[in-house]
């Protein structure tokens, strides 16, 4: 069970309801004011536009639904709505990520403060529609804020707090929220949703300088530079994503204080005197925290960090969370052919390889990590550390 | 090209630039071999050369031919060539003109 | 019809686009995007593509813009005017702008038209967006040195088509962009030259009265690209129309009709003569090129007089509606 599970004050929350992580993440997007919305479909995402196209039908939400022609396109028509001076938000997964790789730096390059929801698919080839990072991996080096949720409920409590980090005026960053594709979009969960008026309250209005329709000058966007000039404005970027970090410490405190539930940078599961931990991001933790939980009443020391905050990486937090752990064991969801995968190398980085930090693979093309699969893994942490990556996956003869 | 001199750039989220943050570069530099020089007599106003100039280098005002600015005319000859009255010609570089650059002896820009 | 004094005028209160710029010399774009923007009444808030007229306006921190601009990438223009005019409503429907109208134009390359920007151009014209979408029309990827695009005309010398000793230039005809902008179904298309300048600003009117999108392709001379002087660039844009290579027409609700139409055809070869694109093919050289040219030419323009006589009637109809 996560944390996002409201605890008091939870007489705001309204009655919990049976909701795929889609549905909320969508009913997010309406409370917290998006005002244009691009939607492009691709599988596991559709969910989360078509739900939000019923809004639109029906009167619950007037913002401009764009159905674009592409998801380059819908994050283009984004980045210039944002700039503009309206509140964007988009959605995506996969192939339609993929597609808006260049988009999305340049998202980030000028500055647009964009929450963007990604149903998290395997990339090509072969064809996926099932889950992996490979995706929103793709983003990582772009500047943009990426946050992973555990399930439907962190989907929702993440998409309502993304606008906040977004928009801060020491963002103004694209806003990555994750989730597992099926896993969480398309798993009916028990999900408590707020009050439409605290969303409101809490997200507040979109007021960025220099809009472009609101400045009441004339601004130019999207300059070409030479390398001084270049160097500077992406340093400034960087240090923009840097501040998330902080930004995010703050908007998530508050959302705690008004609405009761907390979602840290970084989770830390049973770890007070854990000698065995795992590092890794999304749904799966789910299965792993069941685990944990009967080894624990088996006498086992086993813990669990989640990294729910994946850029800026939550550096301070992790070496935190992980403390004296003797034996830890970073699960991938995102491979890195000829190298170790995204989250092992920042977690290595960030611990200073410090101690037995082991790399694993698992859930490539959405294949299942299985609470015998986890054991093993607690398992193999009192025993020699293996070499390089060890896959959790299907044996060749399988 | 010489460019004016600026001081530290103003650096805006983005690279958001605004008009008055750096001055126009003086793109008049471009020019080595020759400069668009008017005979006002033959000029008609139709304003066909301060349509056609790609630099906005043409000066009219008030629908009046005022001459060049020279700041920023790269000497590129469309204004000769769109002029239908033969007002406009090219002339070398180095040639003196009067101001605004009308031809010697042809009684410079228009009075009002 | 706007005159030029009016035109001027308009820029002398409010220059939207201004000296400073790199353009080269002689470029046909500049008199073609000044001419645009000073015969649009009321707010303008211009998109671009990457491409020579970008690059050479935008050098951070100078701008040449006068009015608000905005570039992403180079085949997204119609994307970003889709957004724009999202938020744009979006904004007017919540009392956060003024209920006043403001005209959002696109000034696209031809690559960013034809090519790599097709995409994002159809969708925009499918979902009807109220926007003014100008191809400035150099015929070639002329920012990263002249390679060829589907604008390039049929047998023009460019690096990636180049003449050698197999190669003869550009084998294929130049893609119908208007013909595939019409089938959108566009309230406007127009096709237009910057050695025609009149035409191009009474187009512009007609172009932001529609409740729609419309369309201008505009053919703008490249010294650089075509290898014509500087001071030829009018008369190589002038040559390419009276040589029934680039006919002036419009297309107001899917009927056709001529704007202008040469008295006497010029010859083609006293176009060809003047650009170095098309060396191989002066004088006596390459005859077959020439002849399959002049075909093509004389094809579209047929196909172009037969559909404007066809929709003559219509025209008249509407007679005083148009001028």
């Amino acid at each position: 069970m996560s944390k996002a599970v409201p605890v008091p004050p939870a007489t705001k929350w309204l009655e919990p309801q049976v909701l795929t992580g889609a549905q909320a993440s969508a009913h997010a997007m309406r409370q917290a004011g998006v005002e244009v919305f691009p939607v492009y479909p691709i599988t596991p995402q559709t969910p989360i536009i078509e739900t939000f196209s019923g809004f639109v039908a029906d009167g619950k939400t007037d913002a401009v639904l764009l159905q674009v022609e592409s998801e380059h396109s819908a994050m283009s028509a984004a980045v210039a709505s944002a700039l503009g001076g309206a509140r964007t938000m988009t959605a995506t997964a996969s192939q339609g990520l993929a597609f808006m790789v260049e988009v999305i730096h340049q998202a980030a390059g000028m500055r647009a403060p964009i929450v963007m929801v990604v149903g998290n698919r395997a990339l090509a080839a072969p064809i996926s529609i099932h889950c992996d990072y490979s995706d929103s991996m793709l983003a990582r080096d772009s500047g943009v804020v990426q946050i992973y949720s555990e399930d439907a409920q962190e989907a929702y409590n993440l998409t309502v707090m993304a606008p906040r980090i977004a928009e801060h005026p020491d963002v103004l960053l694209p806003v990555m929220v994750c989730m597992d594709g099926f896993t969480i979009t398309h798993s009916a969960e028990v999900v408590s949703l707020l009050p439409d008026a605290d969303v409101a309250d809490f997200v507040g209005p979109y007021e960025l300088a220099n809009a472009m329709l609101t400045a009441g000058q004339a601004t130019t966007r999207g300059v070409f530079t030479m390398p001084d000039h270049f160097f500077t404005l992406h340093n400034r970027m960087t240090a923009a994503t840097e501040t998330a970090a902080t930004v995010y410490d703050e908007v998530a405190r508050d959302f705690e204080r008004r609405f009761g539930s907390y979602l840290g940078p970084v989770e830390a599961y049973r770890m007070e005197d854990a000698e065995r931990a795992i590092v890794m991001m999304g749904a799966a933790s789910g299965t792993v925290k069941e685990v944990i939980d009967e080894m624990r009443d088996a006498g086992e020391r086993v813990g669990l960090v989640v990294v729910r905050l994946f850029r800026p990486f939550p550096r301070a937090a992790l070496i935190q969370a992980i403390g004296q752990t003797p034996h830890v064991a970073v699960l991938d969801r995102a491979s890195s052919p000829g190298t170790y995968p995204p989250l092992f190398v920042d977690a290595f980085a960030t611990l200073l390889g410090a101690g037995d930090i082991r790399c694993y693979l698992y859930g490539i093309g959405g294949y299942d990590l299985k609470p015998q699969t986890v054991r093993s893994v607690y398992e193999e942490l009192k025993g020699p550390r293996h070499e390089y990556i060890r896959y959790l996956g299907p044996s060749e003869e399988d | 090209m010489a460019n004016e001199t600026v001081k530290r750039p103003v650096f805006r989220p983005g690279g958001v630039v605004l008009p008055t943050d750096a001055p126009s570069p003086r793109t008049g530099s471009w020019r080595s071999v020759e400069k668009p020089a008017a005979d006002i007599a033959l000029c008609v106003n139709c304003l066909l050369c301060w349509a056609h100039c790609p630099d906005s280098a043409v000066v009219q005002s008030e629908g009046v031919f005022k001459g060049f600015d020279f700041d920023y005319c790269k000497g590129c000859g469309v204004c000769a060539e769109v002029c239908p009255t033969d007002a406009l010609r090219m002339v070398p570089e180095e040639m003196d003109l009067m101001p605004g650059g009308f031809l010697p002896g042809t009684g410079g820009a228009h009075v009002e | 019809m706007a005159s030029l004094k009016t035109l001027a005028r308009n820029e002398e209160e409010q220059p939207r686009f201004r000296s400073g710029h790199s353009m080269c010399a002689g470029c046909g774009m500049g008199a073609a995007a000044r001419t645009v923007l000073n015969s649009i009444p009321g707010p303008v808030v211009v998109v671009g593509t990457s491409g020579c007229f970008e690059v050479t306006a935008t050098r951070f921190p100078f701008t040449a813009w006068g009015v608000p601009w905005i570039h992403v990438a180079f085949e997204n223009a119609a994307a970003l005017a889709s957004g724009l005019e999202a938020s744009y409503l979006a904004l007017k429907h919540r009392g956060r702008i003024p209920d006043e109208p403001v005209t959002f134009v696109v000034f696209a390359g031809d690559g960013g038209t034809y090519d790599i920007g097709l995409q994002s151009l159809s969708g925009a014209l499918e979902r009807g967006h109220h926007f003014l979408y100008v191809c400035l029309d150099n015929e070639a990827y002329m920012n990263t040195g002249v390679q060829r695009s589907g604008a390039t005309p049929f047998a023009a010398n460019t690096q990636t088509s180049p003449v050698g000793s197999r190669g003869r230039g550009k084998q294929e005809q130049r893609k119908d962009i208007t013909g595939i902008v019409v089938a959108h179904r566009v309230p406007y298309v127009g096709q237009c030259s910057t050695s025609h300048l009149h035409d191009l600003s009474s187009k512009v009117e007609r172009a932001v009265a529609v409740d729609g999108p419309s369309f201008l392709n505009v053919l703008t001379s490249c010294p650089t690209g075509w290898g014509h002087t500087t001071g030829d660039s009018v008369r190589v844009a002038r040559l390419a129309v009276e040589t029934r290579f680039w006919p002036l027409y419009e297309v107001v609700e899917g009927h056709w009709r001529l704007t202008h139409e040469p008295a006497h055809p010029a010859p083609l070869q006293e176009w060809l003569e003047l650009q170095k694109r098309f060396s191989h093919l002066h004088g006596s050289r390459n005859v077959d090129l020439v002849k399959e040219f002049q075909r093509q030419i004389d094809e579209e323009w047929q196909e172009l007089k037969r559909r404007t006589a066809a929709d003559a009637a219509w025209f008249a109809e509407r007679a005083g509606v148009t001028a």
